[in-house]
């Protein structure tokens, strides 16, 4: 099994005692697995099941299983989002990709892992794992969460392109302040404006670097694949020539087609233990960057609401001194307006009390993540280096013996 | 077949914009030159490809770049050319395999300095006769005499004034250099000037006169070529491939003593050699002969001494025709003519050489992409190497927290690794190119080989030829004979009839004599070359295999060790094995 920078973190952050021990430390424990193609044509579409390991109270018992699909995925993203501003929701894959490869064995096997990735760091997180959303995703039977899940598309439902509109709104006013243009309701905090460059200016760099590392796998792919070819070509000559010569050749083309299928090993484990992890770490900034736009947009509020009770206060008092009689009605209105402002107000300093937190978290967490992927990837290249070079070398004595015959 | 190889590399950048690159703040910013593997007969020209090294700039790395020789190589020139202005620019990076492992075979990885080592260099001359200058046991006695060759020096000069374009052409010559302890030529240095026809012409006189030897083919005319380079480019596209030519020339056992090579080397001022007989004068050649060949029979007699070329068209129009009619007697099994393409074995041996071609062609294509893919996953690696840097850097312009500082410096330190491991692979790859530049050159020689067994098959054709034509003069000779023994006074003209038959029928019984005699030569040469060919060919790949095999394992013990340094590095990261 492949070990992922997730498993270390469930390792980390949830007691890896067994279940049978009801006196141990509270757990809650997440598998994605088991992908499955179901359905036909349009509608076909891969289910997973998902394995609930916990002592927690709030759960059906130690073991839950359910079948879940990428769209309840979705849901609980979505949830969670509305429900913990301020919170780096963890992010999810992609939605799909290019059709053809939307059911490769490829695409959902790193998929699988995404998603796996992504409940598990929900349970972990102290704040998100006491979600009851998180529960009801994880115990629900399949109707329920059908029927949630289509429940959504009136009410919750967030649709990518609305996320991406947040996105743009947010980048445009980012750079709009970077840019010294028209300055519009914004906190003027240098610490912040410097934490939005710096998540806006990371998410280039990252994508640049998942970009390379995209092509690294497929350049291994590439090498693997010309290795065999040459190695067959050359066999064949070496039939052609014959005697020691022609035997030397076949080895040589037989050792080349050894190394192809060494090649196309470490293209996956660079696309599913170096790129995977890259790809999760430019996702993650995304979700920083939608948090960014809920707090602009609870500032926003908190703003406005301040604005409206400072006019609201000045007509109340006004109105005391003309219309006694109305005073009553109006200090209602004022009160419940107070309320909502300093709810808004609350609001918007949650946030960024929480996004403290989480900033503090996510650069230890990342640190630790790429850390893990570099030794994953330089552990891969040696061992591919080192089975390169053992493979050729093995091949010298029969060369030599080869040249003095 | 040989033609157009060129010098062919790009310069150029090769990660990012000089702009990106000056971002970084790094000094040297990394300098290589691509080559073009678009063209893999410009990856062939390996004295083109060079590359300049510099270690990671120290404003960047905290560490800086430990002192490995082999991310700077000191650049030393090809001593052999110390003349080449082009080969200045050139810098061989050090085979690593040179470096570290001892030789299996001494003279293998042999001098660098002055003696022509047969192998990894940077020209591929003699990469037909490797192994005669090699030590090894398959070389012949040859090893002790020399003939060098040099190129240089393109320059232009003037056409004489009486040429048909008015305001004259202008052409290039080369200097051509040769150092050699030859006694035959009286003196170990000297230099001649020629033009491209001189070279096309030396090679026509070759191929008169070393019918059935496998003479190296010479560079393509490539006129269509001429237009779309640089002129300059052109030009050193062709300086290369003459010196490429004449050395393996010089290499050919035989072709080597040559006088036609001698006085082509040698003799200053306009090359002595008949020049190729252009279509003009061909035809008026024709047009003199004509009428003496169509219509007097007597003389239709070939001269034994043109027996020993092959029809050429024009000038030999008769013999042109009764050739054709001769193979397709031949063709269709009709006249059995006494000598037949006998020879099973030549015949398998041919059949042998058509498979050897294909798998030749298709290895070599092979090598061609295995070349590409290796180039570009250097490339790949070194773009990721160079993203790395640039996120390093802007972690440590933005650092806030700890933890930044510390990913930040695992960061530098995988980056750091991976463009080390990129310019491994771009090394091995040049290293690579070289190598399996074998396949390539003895697919260049097929050409060679497909034209001296043509030589064979048309001696032998006019062998038939003649054979047929005799044995018809001899029977009309038979029938005269038969009709005047009847006639009782045989009268004046049928006496002279029969005297002038016998005479044809003498002169064409010494020509017969002369072409049986060349066909066997010619069959000789062939035989002879094919040991000599196949003997060479195997050494040649043989050294390939082991040159490449060992390259391999030298440069991705090199690339292990890098990445093996990082796993040490980040080795707290690790939690499970995996």
């Amino acid at each position: 099994m492949i070990t992922t920078l997730m498993e270390q973190q469930r390792s980390v952050t949830a007691s890896s005692q067994s279940p049978r021990s009801p006196s141990s430390q509270p757990y809650l424990s997440v598998s994605v697995t088991d992908p499955v193609k179901l359905g036909n044509g349009v509608q076909a579409y891969v289910s997973y099941r998902v394995i609930t390991r916990t002592n927690l109270p709030e759960y059906q018992g130690p073991e839950k299983i359910v079948i879940r699909r990428y769209s309840d995925f979705i849901w609980l993203r979505d949830r969670l989002f509305e429900k913990y501003k301020g919170i780096f929701i963890p992010p999810l894959p992609e939605k799909s990709a290019v059709e053809k490869f939307r059911f490769s064995a490829e695409f959902i096997e790193m998929r699988r892992q995404a998603l796996d990735i992504f409940v598990n760091r929900v349970a972990s997180h102290h704040e998100l794992q006491q979600s009851e959303d998180l529960r009801t995703f994880l115990q629900a039977d399949e109707e329920t969460m059908e029927r949630l899940r289509s429940q959504e598309t009136g009410i919750f439902k967030k649709k990518p392109s609305d996320f991406m509109q947040i996105f743009k709104d947010v980048q445009s006013k980012v750079s709009d302040v970077v840019l010294g243009k028209e300055k519009p309701v914004e906190e003027s905090n240098p610490e912040y404006e410097k934490l939005k460059h710096y998540i806006f200016e990371l998410e280039n760099h990252l994508a640049e670097a998942q970009k390379h590392a995209y092509r690294l796998v497929k350049r291994h792919r590439e090498l693997g694949q010309s290795l065999s070819d040459f190695g067959k070509a050359v066999k064949l000559l070496g039939a052609c020539e014959g005697n020691s010569l022609g035997m030397a050749f076949s080895e040589l083309g037989a050792k080349a087609e050894t190394l192809s299928v060494k090649l196309q090993k470490e293209a996956h484990q660079i696309l599913m233990n170096f790129e995977e992890p890259l790809k999760d770490y430019v996702r993650a900034v995304q979700s920083i960057k939608a948090t960014i736009a809920e707090r602009a947009n609870a500032f926003r509020r908190h703003c406005e609401l301040a604005e409206t009770i400072k006019l609201k206060e000045i007509n109340l008092n006004k109105l005391s001194l003309i219309r006694s009689d109305r005073v009553g009605e109006a200090e209602m209105e004022y009160n419940e307006l107070k309320a909502e402002s300093d709810e808004a107000t609350q609001t918007f300093e949650t946030i960024v009390r929480l996004m403290n937190e989480e900033i503090v978290c996510f650069q230890e967490q990342k640190t630790l993540d790429m850390g893990t992927a570099f030794h994953q990837f330089a552990k891969g290249q040696a061992r591919l280096a080192n089975g390169i070079a053992d493979a050729w070398r093995s091949l010298l004595p029969k060369l030599e013996s080869c040249s003095s015959s | 077949m040989m033609g157009s190889e060129t010098e062919g590399f790009e310069e150029g950048r090769l990660y990012a914009s000089k702009e990106e690159m000056e971002n970084l703040v790094i000094d040297d910013p990394l300098n290589d030159t691509k080559s073009s593997y678009s063209n893999y007969r410009s990856a062939m020209s390996s004295s083109a490809i060079s590359e300049t090294h510099h270690p990671l700039s120290p404003s960047i790395l905290v560490t800086p770049a430990e002192s490995d020789p082999l991310l700077s190589p000191p650049p030393y020139r090809d001593i052999r050319n110390p003349s080449g202005q082009r080969e200045s620019s050139y810098i061989e990076p050090p085979a690593y395999a040179d470096v570290i492992f001892s030789p299996f075979d001494g003279d293998h990885f042999g001098d660098v300095n002055g003696v022509e080592s047969p192998s990894r260099n940077s020209d591929n001359s003699g990469r037909f006769s490797r192994s005669l200058g090699s030590s090894s046991s398959s070389s012949l006695a040859s090893s002790s005499d020399y003939i060098k060759i040099t190129v240089s020096n393109p320059q232009k000069e003037q056409e004489a004034s009486n040429s048909i374009v008015p305001g004259g052409g202008t052409y290039v010559t080369y200097l051509i250099t040769t150092r050699t302890n030859v006694p035959e030529f009286g003196g170990p240095e000297f230099s001649v000037r020629r033009r491209f026809r001189d070279v096309v012409t030396l090679s026509d006189r070759l191929a008169e006169s070393y019918r059935g030897l496998f003479i190296p083919p010479r560079p393509d005319k490539s006129v269509v070529e001429s237009q779309v380079m640089h002129k300059q480019e052109f030009v050193e596209q062709r300086r290369v491939a003459l010196e490429k030519y004449l050395r393996r020339l010089a290499a050919h056992p035989v072709i080597k003593r040559s006088d036609e090579l001698r006085v082509f080397l040698q003799v200053q001022g306009k090359l002595p050699l008949p020049t190729t007989t252009d279509v003009a004068s061909r035809m008026l050649d024709g047009a003199v002969n004509l009428p003496r060949q169509l219509l007097g029979e007597s003389s239709s007699v070939v001269a034994p001494h043109e027996v020993v070329q092959p029809a050429k068209g024009g000038r030999d129009l008769l013999r042109l025709f009764k050739e054709l009619k001769q193979s397709m007697a031949n063709d269709w099994g009709g006249s059995r003519p006494p000598v037949v393409e006998e020879d099973k074995e030549f015949l398998e041996k041919k059949e042998r050489m058509n498979e050897l071609e294909q798998q030749l062609t298709n290895a070599s294509q092979q090598a061609e992409s295995l070349v590409k893919a290796q180039q570009e996953m250097g490339e790949t690696m070194g773009e990721l190497g160079l993203a790395f840097i640039k996120l390093t850097k802007f972690e440590n312009d933005e650092v806030v927290f700890d933890s930044q500082k510390v990913r930040a410096n695992e960061i530098k330190g995988f980056a750091t690794a991976a463009v080390k491991a990129s310019r491994f692979y771009r090394e091995l790859n040049a290293q690579t190119v070289k190598h399996l530049d074998t396949l390539h050159d003895h697919l260049g020689l097929m050409l060679a080989v497909h034209s001296a067994f043509s030589d064979r098959s048309s001696a032998l054709l006019t062998v038939q030829t003649l054979l047929s034509e005799l044995s018809s003069l001899q029977s009309r000779a038979e029938k005269l004979e038969a009709a005047s023994s009847k006639i009782f006074g045989a009268d004046k003209s049928r006496i002279r009839k029969t005297e002038e038959l016998k005479e044809t029928i003498r002169v064409t019984e010494d020509a017969k004599n002369v072409a049986v005699r060349e066909y066997e030569r010619i069959k000789e040469n062939n035989r002879t070359e094919l040991e000599r060919l196949d003997r060479e060919r195997k050494a040649d790949l043989l050294n390939m295999m082991k040159g490449f095999v060992l390259n391999q394992v030298g440069y991705n013990e090199k690339i292990a060790n890098v990445w093996t340094k990082v796993v040490e590095e980040t080795s707290g990261y690790a939690k499970e094995s995996s």
